[in-house]
């Protein structure tokens, strides 16, 4: 038996199909979901993946945060199923307040497309447990609103609470306060980053490495294992 | 008050003294007499205004057709070819069932008058065209010219249309895989925004422009047509830019990338389910181009209601509404029982979609507006008949002085100090200098598909994920050469773009191409354009590569001054399995380094010559296109049986250009010998046509020597893959840090 994850197409939404692929090379099975449609379909968990949904005119993942399936995925989330944004989905998730804090415009106010390296800081989510606590990987991130921000007390919290997930090293590439890249919920079912590890799970693609490879099966064998 | 009654057929009919305003929309007076003809009337506002953009430079090619036709008649037996020049869009069989189509095209003038959404405009037109043929967009490619690095306006062109390319590319979700970014003080007034683009379909799917079967329904879906663009064919790209016209800017459209990326999903859903019978984009001259070529290319008429055409703006004239150019557009033609589920599927994308015709059994294109009948025109004439010129052309008489002054007379550097110091301004000028900051602006790796990607020679990608089948474009075009023999200028940028694909191991198959060129009303200028169509056209022919399609940007130069020639040739290629790709950068120490190819004293329009001595004189490095296939053939054969683990070609900037970057990508350096029979210089920054370094395992040695051989390809050891220097015994050592911080600070510096 696998799991089934799903993986909502906003209009808009660009990195659908890419993040399907990365779930079947761990070995899991992509569920395509449709924003209009309220139903999750019985998935076990739900990636929100990148692009510009509504074109990011507004402000990014604004609009998208206020699609049907995000009642639902916000209902579930809340009681537990691991959902993973990714860029936008990472934006959308803080509008809907499943994760604290917001992202603005980067700091040198160009889109930005580059091999990343990140530290892993909590490899304990639902989303990262085939890494290991302070492992460094590189993932691509390519990104117009990328600069993290949150208010004082709440980084302080994200800080003390070891949910900072990823870090930037070596570089910031948007401003991000505390170079942050990625960040989990309390209960670490629901994980946002920038960077795009479904872009990095095959030798000969993109830039050639498979650092993004162990989200998926981290998630995979969590709910095998479940 | 009284209001002007419409203009309608038979109010033109009845009032045949009526002036129309044909000068302004940039038609000369005996075009406009020739309409009359035609129609045997004046020709309703309506009529005229179609008329007025489909017989544009921009829209009919009527300066460049007498000229272009070669590419045609000279086109090589290819079995690969599916669809050829005149549809939206050329097809290439890649096998597997797999079709690819790919084209390039201009957005020069708009792009200078409004950066940003002149190239952003630019990326959504071409990818349009290759909706419109069936096929999922999959990567874009954009070949850029600005004017000088160091003056101030390229500050502002520059900036813009990279950010305009990203803007709209990223949003659209297509990686951004190849292309160049070159800077020459002759492109000041005039960018070149030169926009490519590639699509996979399989055979079946392939879809033509062409409205068949009477009683099938138009429906225009997309955005609503606004007023802007009214006139960008016709006036922007038609004429020369002028100090004392006022701004343009209102011609220039307005992109809008999200609609667009909803059109390729809901237009693609339609395919998938059969329901189009033939398809048309809406870029240059909007509804007209759309209407007439669809009927014309159909087997009847075509009747349109004008009024149920969605509109953003309620003021405008029926005039207006055809000549607009607002963006994100397109038109299908439906069979009545399949509207319904077409329309639905809009829905779903929520795209705005209308009924607003259909095809009928006559031979006229009809269109109303409150109930009048404002066009009656066989649409032949409109999209097909425009007016033909055979402009006159001659040398230019200082063509002859141009190519006396010999570039390889001039003063050399005479001590290894010198050559060091020249080899560090080269690489760290800005058209040898590193791109990333350019580059970085553009998604490369979205659809999880790119194997290569700039500064790659050729970008690189998969279309099937279990066989590994991959493609392969490049784009090159070498103004500098160009003015020094158009003919032989136009054949390199060819043999540039196929060595390119090449060399990642890819195989050639066929040619877009971009005519970048001045005024054709200068003599001067025509005739480098019919130099290089033929120069092209020859090349093409002998190479066994046809030419699919392109675009012909005329009148780019301000006042007197032509921009260079600038044919920009896209080559695309086939790679079976793009797990056998070979990349640029070193990959391991201790692997051989051999030149293939032959090494002639050519500074003829050189880097060299431009970086050292600010210098464009002589001849252009000569061609050999039967070398150019052998090198081809062995990059291939080499790639394939893993004899080699890299490979760059040679081209601008000669041997040291192209070992710095395959030694600043890998992270590894070089030990170079001159070879017997050459100087350190000429070995150095010579650009002869036709070579290529490889790295060759030391354990493939042998073998590859031996497949060199028996092939008559001149292979030279001339090195080793080794350390953090780029080291030229005997003469100097430079580090890979030194090299990085001189290659990589010069665009930021400038542009940042």
């Amino acid at each position: 038996m696998t799991a089934r994850i799903g993986v909502v197409t906003f209009p808009g939404s660009l990195d659908d199909r890419d993040t399907q692929r990365a779930i079947r090379v761990a070995g899991a099975e992509p569920v395509a979901l449709w924003h209009k449609d309220k139903s999750l379909k019985q998935v076990d968990a739900v990636v929100l993946c990148g692009g510009f949904s509504y074109g990011d005119y507004l402000r990014a993942g604004a609009i998208a945060r206020f699609s049907p399936v995000m009642d639902t995925v916000i209902e579930q989330a809340k009681a537990g199923l691991p959902v993973l944004g990714i860029c936008n989905g990472f934006q959308i998730l803080t509008e809907a307040h499943l994760l604290p804090g917001g992202m603005l415009g980067n700091d040198h106010l160009h889109f930005i497309c580059r091999d990343q390296k990140l530290r892993v800081e909590n490899a304990d989510t639902a989303w990262t447990t085939d890494y290991t606590a302070g492992q460094e990987i590189h993932i691509p991130l390519k990104n117009m609103d990328g600069r993290y921000v949150a208010d004082r007390y709440t980084l302080d919290e994200l800080e003390a609470e070891g949910r900072v997930a990823f870090r930037y090293l070596d570089f910031n590439p948007n401003g991000s306060l505390n170079d942050i890249a990625g960040i989990t919920n309390e209960a670490g079912n629901v994980v946002g980053l920038m960077p795009h590890p479904e872009h990095a799970v095959e030798s000969l693609i993109g830039t050639g490495r498979t650092d993004g490879l162990p989200f998926f099966t981290s998630i995979l064998k969590k709910l095998v294992n479940a | 008050m009284s209001r002007t009654p419409l203009d309608t057929v038979e109010h033109a009919a009845a009032t045949p003294d009526v002036e129309l305003p044909w000068a302004e929309l940039g038609l000369k007076k005996d075009e406009y007499e020739r309409i009359v003809e035609i129609l045997g009337r004046r020709p309703t506002g309506a009529e005229l205004a179609m008329y007025s953009v489909m017989w544009s430079e921009h829209c009919s090619y009527k300066s460049s057709k007498v000229h272009l036709r070669q590419f045609g008649e000279k086109a090589p037996e290819s079995d690969a070819l599916l669809v050829g020049i005149g549809e939206n869009a050329g097809v290439v069989d890649v096998g597997q069932g797999y079709a690819v189509t790919f084209k390039v095209e201009s957005h020069n003038h708009p792009s200078y008058v409004e950066p940003y959404q002149g190239a952003a405009t630019g990326v959504g037109g071409i990818v349009r065209d290759i909706i419109a043929m069936g096929a999922r967009p999959v990567a874009v490619v954009d070949p850029l010219r600005f004017g000088a690095a160091d003056h101030p306006d390229t500050k502002r062109v520059l900036p813009g249309v990279v950010a305009g390319i990203g803007g709209y590319g990223n949003c659209l979700g297509l990686p951004n895989i190849g292309g160049e970014v070159v800077f020459d003080a002759c492109y000041q007034g005039n960018p070149l925004v030169n926009a490519g683009a590639i699509g996979v379909m399989r055979h079946e799917d392939i879809h033509l422009a062409k409205a068949s079967g009477a009683g099938n329904k138009v429906i225009l879906y997309g955005a609503r047509t606004g007023g802007d663009g009214i006139g960008g064919a016709s006036i922007l790209a038609s004429e020369t830019f002028d100090d004392a016209k006022p701004s343009k800017r209102p011609a220039v459209q307005v992109g809008d990338p999200f609609q667009e990326k909803l059109l390729i999903e809901c237009t693609l859903e339609a395919f998938r389910e059969k329901l189009v019978v033939g398809i048309q984009d809406l870029g240059a001259a909007g509804l007209s181009c759309a209407t007439s070529e669809l009927a014309s290319n159909g087997s009847g008429g075509m009747r349109v209601t004008l009024d149920d055409v969605p509109l953003r703006d309620s003021t405008l004239s029926p005039e207006e509404i055809l000549m607009s150019e607002s963006q994100e557009r397109m038109c299908a033609v439906v069979e009545p029982g399949k509207v319904d589920r077409f329309l639905e599927i809009c829905d779903k994308w929520d795209v705005i979609a209308t009924v607003i015709g259909e095809v009928t059994d006559g031979d006229r294109l009809e269109i109303y507006w409150h109930g009048g009948k404002i066009v009656d025109v066989d649409p032949r004439t409109v999209a097909h008949d425009g007016p033909v010129y055979e402009r006159p052309y001659a040398r230019p008489e200082w063509q002859d002085a141009l190519q006396a002054d010999d570039a390889n007379k001039l003063p050399r550097p005479r001590s290894s100090e010198e050559l060091k110091d020249q080899v560090l301004k080269l690489v760290g000028s800005p058209n040898q200098a590193s791109k990333q900051w350019i580059t970085q602006q553009y998604d490369h790796f979205v659809q999880g598909n790119t194997v290569l990607a700039m500064p790659e020679d050729s970008g690189m990608i998969r279309i099937d994920e279990a066989s590994g089948l991959g493609v392969a474009i490049a784009t090159d075009g070498n103004g500098r050469y160009a003015k020094l023999d158009p003919y032989t200028g136009a054949q390199l940028a060819l043999a540039e773009a196929y060595r390119n694909v090449a060399t990642t191991g890819a195989k050639p198959l066929a040619v877009s191409d971009c005519l970048n060129f001045g005024s054709p009303e200068d003599p001067a200028v025509m005739w480098q354009f019919a130099e290089a169509v033929r120069g092209l056209a020859d090349a093409c022919q002998q190479l066994g590569t046809p030419v699919t399609g392109g675009n012909v940007s005329l009148y780019n130069q301000t006042g007197e001054t032509a921009i260079h020639p600038t044919p920009v040739v896209a080559v695309l290629g086939v790679i079976d399995d793009v797990a056998r790709r070979t990349p640029a950068a070193f990959q391991e120490e201790g692997q051989l380094l051999y030149l293939l190819g032959d090494t002639r004293e050519e500074f003829g329009g050189s880097a060299w010559s431009q970086v050292v001595h600010d210098h464009l004189g002589g001849l252009p490095p000569q061609v050999d296109l039967e070398r150019e296939r052998l090198l081809g053939e062995i990059l291939i054969a080499a790639s394939r049986d893993g004899m080699i683990d890299s490979a760059h070609d040679l081209s601008d900037g000669g041997l040291i250009q192209a070992v710095v970057e395959s030694a600043l990508l890998g992270e590894k350096g070089a030990r170079l010998v001159v070879p017997d029979g050459l100087d350190a210089f000429t070995f150095l920054f010579s650009e002869s046509a036709g070579r290529a370094i490889v790295a060759v395992p030391r354990s493939e040695e042998v073998r590859f020597n031996d497949m060199c051989g028996a092939r008559g390809l001149p292979a030279a050891r001339i090195g080793v893959v080794d350390g953090d220097t780029v080291e030229v015994q005997g003469e100097f050592a430079l580090t890979l840090r030194e090299l990085r911080e001189v290659h990589e600070r010069t665009i930021p510096a400038l542009l940042a």
